[in-house]
């Protein structure tokens, strides 16, 4: 399954609705395009919705890990949302849980970004 | 069950890389082990394929991939081998390290290691063989159960 990726904006932030698997290929590249394009055009509070994502590899492990620091070097913020248990467990054990901010309830996490 | 091998020589492609996942999840599933075992073990080998294909062939058309499956009673041998200029796995930084936790790249074998019960290199001049082993923990061995 290729990943899909569709953007929606509430209240200034931008959420990306991913689905699929984020895999070194089409599904890593999709995932770089989407957040290069909106930190260019300046939208620096991105909320990525993992919800359908049943599959990544450690490519695109590397690919959240990438967007979070350039999004967070252009004085942004970066966060993911409904980790499925497979992705939650890869980023425990990747010790990358505690560096991502991850929410799992859509409101809380939309109002968790600084004004 | 006695011990049964098949190998597959594939392409240095990234489709190839796709294939050898499914390969994998389907032997592993035929041999017994749960839908989560089997996805661990199929990641381990897309892994161990993708270092392959793009770190030891470097996508080179001349060079291909071989895997190598083999069934025992007590486990799930698979053997990757590409034709690339080697790997020297003590030269592989800890990716759980503070200075490293924030890089792209470096993880694939960390996660290999943390998939697979046993895991082996060997080079091969030219080449690496990456060997993935996974033992059947369950109390039946004949394909019906294995580890939880």
């Amino acid at each position: 399954m290729t990943m899909k990726a569709s953007t929606r904006n509430v209240d200034q932030i931008t959420v990306v609705d991913l689905s699929g698997r984020i895999t070194l290929g089409e599904g890593s590249v999709v995932l770089r395009d989407t957040v290069r394009n909106l930190v260019g055009q300046g939208n620096k509070k991105i909320l990525l919705n993992l919800g359908d994502v049943n599959y990544i590899d450690s490519s695109g492990i590397g690919e959240l890990v990438s967007a979070f620091t350039s999004v967070r070097n252009q004085g942004g913020e970066l966060k993911l949302l409904n980790l499925t248990k497979k992705v939650h467990d890869l980023l425990q054990i990747t010790k990358l849980y505690t560096v991502f901010d991850v929410k799992d309830d859509e409101a809380a996490a939309i109002k968790s970004f600084k004004a | 069950m006695n011990a049964t091998r098949v190998s597959y020589t594939l392409d240095s492609t990234l489709e190839s890389v796709n294939k050898a996942e499914e390969t994998a999840t389907q032997i592993a599933t035929k041999s017994g082990f749960d839908e989560d075992e089997a996805q661990r073990i199929s990641m381990a080998v897309r892994e161990a394929t993708v270092n392959a294909v793009l770190h030891g062939n470097a996508y080179d058309p001349k060079k291909r991939v071989t895997i190598a499956y083999e069934t025992t009673p007590g486990s799930l041998v698979i053997s990757i081998r590409d034709e690339g200029k080697g790997l020297e796995t003590a030269d592989i930084p800890d990716p759980l390290a503070p200075e490293n936790l924030l890089k792209q790249s470096g993880r694939g074998i960390f996660l290999i290691r943390a998939f697979m019960d046993e895991v082996r290199f060997r080079n091969l001049e030219p080449g690496t063989e990456i060997t993935l082993i996974k033992h059947v923990h369950g109390e039946a061995r004949d394909g019906k159960e294995a580890s939880k």
